[in-house]
Parts: structure tokens; sequence; C-alpha cells
């Protein structure tokens, strides 16, 4: 029984307060060496994936959080030539963006990463985000959706719109292709048109691997159908047998956030330590107190219920953390994502202390190849190709 | 202290510069020919790698162009991977103003410039075609007078956005990350506000190039680029838009030193001119295949003229005029098809052509031929006599057209003190010596 293992990335981590403990820069997160380094640790353990976090508008106005990020789909592109076995799986949102581009930047993703690259869908539902197109007023929940699930539909058509044996370079005929071999997708829905075909040459995967977030029924419904990988947020492994029971056929990854160390005593200090700075009302402190005066007075910690993520949260040691993914991993899901508290402290602490033991226990043995073959998608047939069944 | 020349490397492009019969031609997509063309830029000290945007696959008579290379990657995210693998080269994307929107592109071209270091460029094209229009939201939505409008605006926008931030991130023990501030941009074309999410980037604004040729794009240029990507690349003819659009710079309040021309220029070496005319030659008739002679007819006459022999004489039938283009997905070329056809004719009676030894001769010649010396000396020539500032070099082999170049060329212009040795500065803007 082996378990798939992918770590997901966001700024300096998924606690709100990992930037304040962060070792570099706190605007280190806007640089290449910041995102080259996390997903070489990744790649270097032989993990099957990173997911890269992102959304259309920035992730907080709140200037005590973390206020920007930077494009995940250009930032997975940049660690691509660098890394050699990871998949490379960046959000990317359908909302206020365009199908066509979308489907053409993920396309030349796989192709700078040879195979390795994957998409998670989000929609857009903040209204302050439809204000940054300035297009079209929000859309109701109950569409965001469907309109994705139509963003899907034309991104997997146009991946298909070249066969594979497109390019003929046929000197007799003077031909470079074979314009029978290439398709028009005229795909047409509630929401955009688009024509076709791709300019971009069928992805080495035929398909990057799509994957969503669930944890809504509407999400869950969109999952089912128009994702590969399905990511949910169980409460323990009995809550993960449930899920797993409600999801569709495609593999379930479980995600859990991580504070872990050698000693989980540490891990679960550097919960608590965190929860306090969260904790201080940061905004009504002096800005910075000069040398020479005295410093802001220190409140004392009140009492409070530890902060809480929309995924299970674990702080401890490894053998405790190896012994909850093989209880999850029993209760039927494929694989677990792992959502580092700080970084790259708590990735460190996966690849090097949790990675090892759980090959040791011979629960991870990765698979190396594409990301399809990764994860034991089969090979992706085309849809437009002679033959195949057109669904 | 004469003039630098500023250098850009375009990878080959998918029209019939680009010869993909030629057993050396590799990959139109995998990234190593992008590596090796990029990597090859940097090794001869050129300011900018650059590239061209795909929105639709051309069309010819309602059927997809099969004669040239077709395909190619995404813009943005190529120049991205290709910031892993160079350390000082420019990355200059093509990204049309009309089927993208502000506030997405300035993020994206942000992140692409923090990633760099400091070496974006974004080279802002325009259309208002319904036909590339059929692949997005909005359709064919733009009138075509009001491209260059919106261009301007979409720029505007832009460095308003790449302004927004109120500080650099962060003052951790006060437990401040940053204050992203607030834009809000309201004109003709657009209607945006709130928050950016990228923080000021290494160059503050990418570098801003512009391509269109119009009087509308001319002046869009005189007032918001940093360097025009121009097609003049005649010695009299390039000193005339040298002097035309430097012109337009001081009401703008702008130096003549702050606006680059660059035209897109092709070249062919040989170890004598005569060497290299006779390869030129043959590189013509790679480009000029039978087929492609035929359809570049048909790009003039705007009828089927596929019952015709390449190798015969051209049509008696005169060019339509009465209907709209048979070609969709490139810009026009010819205003006056009549005029141009009767010109042609002549040229075919008076040195007895056939359809293809007219195309050749027609079509696209190379702009600099002979030997690396003389080549290196017409360069700089064109420079020091102001027909322009610099070359996008087109080459016209994926991924190894720019290797000769690089060998030859380039030792020969370090040596006449026109081209750094070294770069001395990190990001393009400083390359270019734009502050």
């Amino acid at each position: 029984m082996t378990l798939h293992l992918a770590v997901a990335l966001d700024g300096h981590g998924w606690h709100p307060a990992a930037w304040r403990v962060a070792p570099a820069d706190p605007a280190a997160i806007f640089t290449a060496g910041h995102w080259a380094g996390l997903v070489a640790e990744a790649d270097a353990a032989e993990l099957d994936f990173v997911t890269i976090d992102d959304t259309f508008g920035p992730p907080s106005d709140d200037p005590a959080r973390v206020t920007g990020r930077l494009d995940a789909v250009l930032v997975a592109a940049r660690v691509a030539p660098l890394t050699r076995h990871v998949g490379l799986v960046p959000v990317a949102t359908t909302t206020h963006t365009e199908p066509f581009h979308l489907s053409t930047a993920l396309a030349t993703l796989d192709y700078v990463s040879r195979g390795r690259a994957g998409w998670q869908v989000r929609v857009s539902a903040r209204p302050e985000e439809a204000e940054l197109l300035g297009l079209r007023p929000p859309l109701p929940a109950a569409e965001l959706f469907a309109e994705a699930a139509d963003a899907v539909e034309v991104v997997r058509r146009l991946w298909d719109s070249w066969q594979d044996d497109a390019v003929i370079k046929d000197v007799a005929t003077g031909r470079f292709i074979d314009r029978e071999r290439l398709h028009y997708i005229d795909f047409a829905g509630e929401y955009f048109r688009v024509k076709g075909p791709s300019i971009v040459p069928r992805p080495p995967q035929g398909q990057p691997v799509i994957t969503a977030l669930a944890h809504s029924p509407a999400a869950y419904e969109f999952a089912a159908r128009s994702a590969d990988v399905v990511f949910v947020t169980p409460a323990d492994a009995a809550d993960a047998s449930a899920i797993v029971a409600r999801a569709g056929s495609a593999p379930v990854f479980a995600d859990l956030l991580v504070f872990l160390d050698e000693r989980a005593g540490s891990a679960i200090e550097r919960r608590a330590r965190l929860d306090e700075l969260l904790t201080e009302p940061e905004r009504s402190e002096p800005q910075r107190s000069e040398p020479g005066q005295s410093e802001p007075q220190q409140r004392e910690p009140q009492q409070r219920e530890p902060w809480q993520s929309d995924a299970a949260v674990f702080a401890g040691g490894p053998e405790q953390l190896a012994d909850l993914l093989i209880s999850w991993r029993a209760a039927g899901v494929d694989g677990v994502r792992l959502r580092p508290a700080t970084l790259p402290h708590d990735l460190t602490a996966i690849t090097r202390l949790l990675v090892p033991l759980l090959r040791k226990r011979g629960v991870f043995r990765p698979r190396l190849g594409s990301l399809r073959q990764r994860l034991g998608l089969p090979a992706a047939v085309n849809r437009y190709s002679e033959g195949a069944s057109v669904g | 202290m004469a003039k630098q020349i500023i250098l850009g490397a375009h990878f080959p492009g998918v029209n019939n510069t680009t010869v993909w019969s030629d057993p050396a031609a590799g990959s139109q997509i995998d990234f190593d020919s992008f590596v090796h063309l990029a990597q090859t830029a940097e090794r001869g000290k050129f300011d900018f790698f650059f590239l061209a945007e795909g929105l639709r696959l051309r069309e010819q008579r309602g059927l997809i162009h099969d004669l040239d290379v077709v395909g190619r990657p995404d813009t943005l995210a190529v120049l991205a991977a290709l910031a892993a693998v160079t350390d000082r080269l420019g990355l200059a994307g093509t990204l049309n103003a009309t089927f993208h929107e502000p506030y997405e592109l300035a993020r994206q071209l942000a992140t692409l410039d923090h990633l760099s270091g400091g070496r974006a460029a974004w080279n802002v094209v325009t259309s208002s075609g319904a036909f590339f229009g059929e692949n997005f939201r909005r359709g064919g939505f733009l009138d075509y007078d009001l491209r260059y409008v919106r261009a301007g605006e979409f720029i505007q926008a832009a460095r308003e956005l790449w302004d927004s931030w109120g500080s650099i991130p962060g003052v951790r023990e006060a437990g401040l990350f940053a204050d992203t501030g607030t834009f809000a941009h309201h004109s003709s074309q657009f209607d945006i506000a709130g928050r950016f999410g990228v923080p000021r980037s290494p160059q503050g604004h990418p570098v801003i190039l512009q391509a269109g040729d119009s009087a509308g794009g001319r002046e869009l240029a005189a007032a918001q680029a940093d360097a025009i990507f121009s097609r003049h690349h005649q010695l009299e003819d390039g000193q005339e838009f040298y002097r035309d659009v430097k012109s337009r710079l001081a009401k703008y309040g702008r130096r003549p030193d702050q606006l680059k021309i660059i035209p897109g220029v092709s070249f062919v070496l040989g170890d004598s001119d005569a060497d290299a005319h006779e390869r030129a030659h043959h590189i013509r008739r790679q480009q000029v295949s039978p087929q492609t002679a035929i359809l570049l007819l048909e790009q003039l006459w705007n009828r089927d003229l596929s019952g015709y022999d390449a190798e015969g004489p051209l049509p008696e039938v005169d060019p339509d005029v009465s209907g709209d283009s048979i070609i969709q997905g490139r810009a026009g070329m010819y205003p006056d098809r009549l005029a141009t056809a009767a010109e042609w004719r002549a040229k075919a009676e008076q040195k007895n052509l056939s359809i293809r030894e007219l195309i050749i001769e027609v079509t696209g010649r190379q702009s600099f031929i002979g030997t690396a010396a003389r080549v290196a000396d017409e360069l700089n020539r064109y420079v020091q006599t102001d027909a322009c500032d610099g070359f996008i070099l087109v080459p016209h082999l994926t991924p190894g057209g720019l290797d000769e170049f690089v060998d030859a060329v380039v030792p020969l212009l370090q040596e006449r003190g026109v081209l750094r040795t070294e770069y001395e500065t990190t990001t393009l803007r400083g390359h270019l010596g734009l502050a």
C-alpha cells in the first residue's frame, strides 16, 4: 500500500504569521531564489508534485499579512529548468482570465518541464476581484464553477487540437503540417466561445494533470466532472473515509497543514508561538520602536483557541505524522498534500524527516516519469484522433 | 565614443523567413531550441532575446496555413523558463494590448521582471481583428481606429499598477508586511480599481517596445515606448524614420536617446562576399518553395492561383481588388495591389523570371549579406549614421541560426568598440542605457 506525497507551497508558509519568523527577508517571496530553493528541495526528495498557490487578486489587503504573490504559472515555469522529477502544479484562476491563454501557458509549462505540468483550477469569488478586470459584475457563486467547468473543457480541447503527428515536414509538397491533423474546437458555452485550434502543439503529456480543491458540494461536483486529482480536507481518518466514499473515480489527495520537528514538543511550541503573533493587536502597535525608546508593551497572550485552517492542522514529530498519514491511506485516500506551516522549515522537515521514514516503511515509493505516469494516470488519448471515442 | 549597437535575438517565427526544410533545422517548440538560441545570444553579449506571440494560427483562403512553421509556445511562460538558464540577457515578449487585460498582464510582466532580476520587456502590439477575437471572450470587440487608443491607455494603466505599492515589504518587528496601496484607472477603454498583488519590480517598469508603423503607432511610441521594433532596414529609409520618430519626442518632454530604434533584420555570412551571395540565394530558394511562391503571389493577387505553375510566367488576370483579403492572421502588406502587380510584371518581363524567381526577388530579401567584416561594417555604419540604434536579428534557422553571427561578427563589433565585451549592468534598462 503506497501513498502519493505532494507539498503545497505558498509565500512563507501556510500559517498567516509565517512571514514573521521566516529566516529570509519578507520580500524574498518575490524572488526566483526563494522558489528555486523550495522546489529543488521537493525535487531532491522525489516528491510527486508541488502546488504553487495563487489567486487573481492579492491574497490579503491586511498589511499585517502577506499582501502579494507572483503569478504562479510563471513561477512554475521559472523553476522547471532547474528541476528534474517533481511535478509542477500552479494555481491558475478561471473567472477573470482567458481560457485560450490558460491553455497555451500550461501547455508551455509542460514543454519547459518535459512533461511535469499540472494545473490547480481556482475560481475568483471576491467582488473586488471583478473590479480588477472591470468588465462584468461578480458572477453568482453558483455560476463560478459552471464557468470553470467550461474553461477546463476549452483548455482540454485546445490541448488535443493538435494531433501528436501533425508536424510532417514534407518537402515534396512543401507542407510543414498536415492541416487535417489540426482541429477547430468550436466551443460555444454560456460564458464564452473559443474557435481554436491552439497555437501550441499538443503538450508532451497530451493532457497535463488538472486538479482542484473541493470542500463544498459545488466544488465536489466540479472536481468530479473536470479534475484528474481532487484535493480534500478531512478532519481525521474517519472523515477521510466518508469523503472518499463520496468522491468520484479521480485520485483523492488529503490536505494537511504541518508543523513538523524531530521533537514533537518543538513543533507544538512553534505553533503556539506563531498563534501568539496573530493574537497581538498588531495594527494598533507603533510602527517601529526607535533605538533608545522603550519597547512596545508586551501584552499577556490571551487564552484563545489555536488558529485553524480549512485543512486539519498537525503539530508533532515524524513518527506520529507517518502513523497519521498511514491511517489516512488505510481510510482510502490515494495521497496527501502537505501544507508546510512555515517555509523552508516545515518543508525541509518533511523532506528530511518524514520522507525517509515513509520510504523505510515502504509507504512512499515514487515512480519517476511524467506527472501522469507518477500518479498512475493512463496515457491521454487524443479526443480528435481517429479511433478515439469523442466524448 | 562611438554609439553602441543594441542587439536583440529574434526566435525564428512562423513565416517563410524561417527555413524548416534544411537538415539543420530543429524543433520550433522543444525548450532546448529556446535555450540554445538564448544562450547563444547571451554568449554574444546581446541586449535581449525576442519572442513573438500567437493568438490564432494563420489562415489563407479559409484554410490553416501549412507551408511555414506552425506552432509556438506561450510568450510569458517560455520567457520565465529562459530566465532560469540565462543570467543577464533581456527577455522581451510580444503581447497584444487588445486580447489581454491590464491587471493580469501587468501582474505577469512584473512577475517576469522579479523572476529575472530586472530583465523583462514588453513589445506592445495591437489588433482589432474579429479573426483573432474568435479565440477570446470579448470577440472582435475593438474598432480598428481605436487600437492605439487602447494600447496607450493599456500602457498607462500598467504603469499605474506597477507604481501602486505604497511600501516595500516588510517591517517584520512591527508586524507590517506591506501596504499595497490602491489604484484606480478610468479611461475610455478601462474602468478598473483595487489593489495590485506584486510589489515594484527591479526595473520599476519593464522595458516597453512598440512595433506599429502607422502614424498612430509612431505617436504612441514617442509618448510611451522605450524602443521601437521597426521594419525600416534600408539606410535612407531608416534615417528618415529615425528623424521622424525622434522629432516627435520633444512634445512629450523626452530626449532623443530615451527612445531606441531597432529594426528587425536578417543576415547571411560567407567566406567571401560572392560566397555569401550564393548562400543567400540558396536560402531564398529554401524560403520560397514552389508552393510558397504561389501562396505569396496569392497574397498580392488576392485570388486562388493554385492552378498556376510556380516555374511558369505570372498570371494574365489582374489582382482582385474588390473583396476582403483572403489572408487572415497577418498584417496587410499591399496598399495598392494593381500598382504593385504592375511593378512585378515589369520586373518579370525585363528579367524573364518565373513566378518563383520573381517572388524570390521581390519579397523579403536578406538585409545584410557578406563576409563577417562586411556585415560588421555595414551594421556599424547604419548605427553611426543614425539609420537606427541597433538591430533585432532574425535568423532563418532554429535553433543554430545565430551561431555563426556570434562566432564571427560579434568579435569584430567588439574590436570596433561598438559592442560590450562583458555585461556591465544586470537589468535590461541598464544594458540599453535607459534610466
